[in-house]
């Protein structure tokens, strides 16, 4: 019992130590969060700038569809809430459930993927591709460059789901998992942006 | 084996303020729903007078913003979240002007120097 017990002491300090790093490892993610921030940031002044330069291309009233794009936004938002999910049983100790939910988050994800690729090829059918106007140049860059990122997620989010299946909660685990929830989050919030500037923007 | 996931569950608890609780999460997630539905209807129904649209959509917007910082990101005043909020501090400050500043340049130049009135005939043999 004793040495259990300064086995634990000695675990338990060591854990603090790893804490500490995991601490700075999020930092630096979230600095780069941040730089990557100021891409979507010149891209969006981009856009703002040629929203209006459609050279007789059909224009985003046109072309958007608003319920489509509710669906797209609701998408995202149900898998930024089950990641949510995933963290705090990632913080309960909770394993299954932790996969379970980072299953559903990619779901959901892919689902938006998967209508924001059908969204694309609709587009680009009825001769709205990005080499039409710069507004569309614009458009396609913006929205496919989150939409890249949100891909990038789902590769990040079923390599977790398996290297939590496979070595379990561990230091490492929850740093990355730590890290993907900031960038997962930080998704969402781009993507507020994008349907209130791009998509709405056009209605008002 | 079963005191090890005690000794890690009251080290759960004690950082729980940074990881966010259920009730936190589903209460962004219910502000989030309502603000996004709230921009949609602005939009899509005639319940906002002309001329307003883009002022609602755009307070929606940051309003779900700071919702999603704070319930999903965790961003607050909490002395571990310092250093992350002043870096975005930081970084919304670069935002707008990279933003703000090309719309405005660009905006001057499309009302200064897009003569309009002339043709390109008339223009070239200003020269």
């Amino acid at each position: 019992m004793t040495t259990l017990s300064t086995h634990q002491s000695h675990h338990g300090h060591s854990h603090d130590a790893h804490h500490d790093d995991g601490t700075r490892t999020t930092l630096g993610f979230w600095i780069y969060l941040m730089s990557d921030c100021l891409i979507f940031a010149t891209l969006f002044a981009t856009f703002g700038v040629l929203a209006n330069a459609t050279a007789n291309a059909p224009t985003g009233h046109a072309l958007f569809e608003l319920p489509y794009v509710l669906g797209e936004t609701l998408l995202l938002l149900a898998s930024s809430f089950t990641f949510g999910l995933a963290m705090l049983n990632l913080h309960a100790h909770r394993r299954e459930r932790v996969i379970g939910w980072l299953a559903v988050t990619f779901v959901f994800g892919a689902g938006f993927i998967a209508m924001e690729v059908f969204e694309f090829a609709k587009l680009i059918r009825d001769g709205a591709g990005p080499q039409h106007s710069a507004f569309l140049s614009a458009y396609f860059t913006l929205v496919g460059t989150h939409g890249l990122h949100v891909t990038c997620g789902l590769l990040w989010i079923a390599v977790m789901m398996h290297q939590v299946s496979r070595f379990g909660l561990t230091g490492v685990t929850r740093r990355r998992l730590s890290c993907l929830s900031l960038f997962w989050h930080f998704l969402d919030l781009v993507w507020i942006c994008v349907f209130t500037f791009v998509y709405l923007r056009e209605f008002v | 084996m079963k005191k090890t996931s005690d000794s890690r569950s009251s080290h759960a608890t004690l950082h729980a303020a940074s990881h966010g609780s259920l009730k936190g999460y589903v209460t962004g997630m219910a502000l989030s729903l309502a603000l996004t539905l709230a921009s949609f209807g602005a939009v899509m129904t005639d319940f906002v007078p002309r001329g307003y649209g883009l002022a609602t959509i755009v307070v929606l917007c940051v309003l779900q913003l700071i919702v999603q910082l704070v319930f999903f990101l965790h961003l607050g005043t909490a002395r571990d979240q310092r250093s992350n909020v002043g870096i975005f501090v930081c970084t919304g400050f670069l935002i707008a002007v990279i933003v703000g500043l090309s719309l405005w340049v660009m905006h001057n130049a499309n009302v200064n120097m897009m003569p309009t009135h002339l043709s390109v005939e008339r223009a070239m043999a200003h020269d």
